[in-house]
């Protein structure tokens, strides 16, 4: 299946009357298998518009939908940005959530939901709260509970960035790994271009007031081991590139904060 | 050469986590006890006004061996627990659907806060008109009593949930019935059983008024019966019920919220 991001915009009415758009003319799409980042600097309206396509808000304007073959309801699988793990539930309970609310089999949860905590790396966390996890425990925690439901599309937003320096470059390794063997289309946002670069097959490069698709970027170099020496270069470039259609934007978005 | 010195840097917020052994609280009530019978003993107080312990409890075994007590005590905690399950469990009801439903807390909430300031005795006379004098009545009262401090907390408990885990649970397929059980309902409950715990207290309130005013059995019937005979050791034989019955409700309170919030 191929998602589609039709022409979307979205205006916001403030206190005073005073219409604010934070999305124009917004056309892209997410083909099968593939990893798209969005980048922008913040207020840019990179949550707004995943969001939109995670089903959380209503566009002004234009059409999010699911293109192929299939007929049934395409299901979602969103990583938050504040995690939102149940604090009530344990870890377990938490990752089966979606399969339970879809009528799975006891048995199905178990299995299902055993092997994406082992995948995440929380295998012996099962019974735990998620008061008693670290922050990055706690969003292997929501990533697990997003690959349960194996969506059709899978969104994050900003998933690490509440985690720290050393965390996060952990967790985009284990994610680029997971990946590999889910392969779900995914739609990623993030401020931090080098997670950009590292992650995507294509950015797309948001501006601001409004946010507007500035540039899409495919990122030719293979999917695992960017970092490695040999890509140096390019990766570098590849950032250079993004920081130099941003910068002006970033700017301002300090002056205005 | 200088002497050298050593300063050895204490924890100086030693206080917060210093531990207290359970015995000091038990020797603080064996405390209290003593220096009453000692007033006593002493003549300090005639005994008519303040009984010594020791003669509270002689009078006190004799309620018990009569079985007096006993009835009395049946009486009041059927009463207390039949109004006091109602008013929870309909408090709980009314609170989550005018917390979820946008249209039920325009129509009902100000009616709600219309009534919650009545002081809810002032209609026992009414509600014996409504429904005689026999259980009804102070049950009915007792319900309401505890129906309105629980409606309102579990409201601001529902109204204070995070709305990105309903998004959450929405996300992952959750309908409307059971994000109320799933995510409103246990992210509302610490805040309920705040309620619960101020209800307790109302509910114990209200059963002596009522029992006062308008009961042949209870405790609160009782106190006032030995009262008005100027018994005071069994007026408050009774006194020491009542305290017993709010601290087991207290204690049952506590014990349920332990089990059903397991993840505080
Ligand atoms: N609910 C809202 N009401 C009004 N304005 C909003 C709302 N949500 C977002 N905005 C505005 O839309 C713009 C984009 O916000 P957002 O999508 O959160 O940006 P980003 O995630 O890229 O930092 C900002 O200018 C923000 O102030
Ligand atoms: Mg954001």
């Amino acid at each position: 299946m191929r998602i589609v991001i039709d022409n979307v915009e979205k205006r916001f009415g403030d206190a005073k009357k005073k219409e604010v758009t934070a999305l124009k003319n917004i056309n892209f799409s997410i083909e099968e298998q593939e990893f798209v980042v969005l980048v922008g600097p913040s207020g840019c309206g990179k949550s707004t518009l995943l969001n939109i396509v995670g089903g959380l808000l209503s566009p002004s304007q234009g059409e999010v939908y699911f293109e192929g073959k299939q007929d049934k309801d395409p299901t979602l699988g969103i990583v938050f940005q504040e995690i939102a793990l149940l604090p009530w539930r344990t870890v377990y309970q938490n990752v089966i959530y979606g399969l339970e609310e879809r009528g799975a089999s006891k048995k199905e949860c178990q299995e299902i939901g055993q092997h994406y905590i082992d995948m995440v790396g929380l295998t012996g966390f099962e019974k735990a709260y998620p008061k008693q996890l670290s922050g990055g425990m706690k969003q292997r925690a929501g990533i697990a509970r997003a690959l349960a439901v194996e969506p059709d599309l899978l969104l994050m937003d900003e998933p690490f960035s509440a985690l720290d320096a050393q965390t996060r470059t952990i967790m985009q390794e284990e994610l680029l790994t997971i990946w590999n063997r889910t392969k779900l289309s995914t739609l990623y946002v993030t401020h931090n271009i080098q997670e950009a670069v590292y992650l995507a097959d294509r950015v797309i490069v948001l501006s601001r007031h409004p946010g507007e698709i500035k540039e899409i970027i495919k990122i030719d170099l293979p999917r695992m081991g960017r970092d490695q020496e040999k890509y140096r270069q390019q990766f570098e470039r590849y950032s250079d590139q993004i920081w130099n259609l941003i910068r002006h934007d970033a700017q301002a978005a300090i002056k205005e904060a | 050469m200088e002497p050298t010195t050593k300063k050895v840097i204490k924890n100086r917020v030693a206080f917060l986590e210093k531990q207290i052994p359970g015995y000091v609280s038990v020797a603080g009530i064996v405390g209290l006890l003593v220096l009453w019978e000692l007033v006593c003993r002493l003549n300090i107080v005639p005994p008519l006004f303040l009984p010594a312990p020791s003669a509270i409890i002689m009078d006190g075994w004799q309620l018990i061996s009569s079985g007096e007590l006993f009835k009395n005590f049946m009486a009041s905690l059927y009463r207390i627990l039949g109004g006091y399950a109602i008013g929870a469990v309909f408090g709980i009801l009314v609170g989550l659907m005018l917390g979820f439903s946008k249209r039920a807390d325009a129509i009902f909430t100000p009616i709600v806060y219309a009534i919650y300031p009545i002081p809810k005795i002032a209609l026992l006379p009414l509600i014996i008109l409504w429904f005689g004098i026999g259980e009804m009545p102070k049950v009915a009262i007792i319900a309401l009593g505890v129906f309105f401090p629980v409606l309102i907390n579990t409201f601001s408990g529902v109204k204070s949930v995070d709305p990105i885990l309903i998004k959450a649970a929405v996300t992952f397929g959750s309908n409307h019935v059971n994000v109320i059980r799933k995510v409103i309902l246990p992210g509302a409950l610490p805040t309920i059983f705040a309620g619960l715990k101020l209800a307790a207290g109302t509910a114990l309130l209200l059963l002596v008024s009522a029992e006062m005013i308008a009961a042949q059995y209870g405790i609160g019937a009782m106190v006032l019966h030995y009262g008005n005979l100027m018994i005071t050791t069994k007026l408050m034989a009774g006194v020491l019920i009542l305290s017993l019955l709010g601290l087991l409700f207290n204690r049952g309170l506590q014990w349920l919220e332990r089990i059903l919030i397991p993840w505080k």
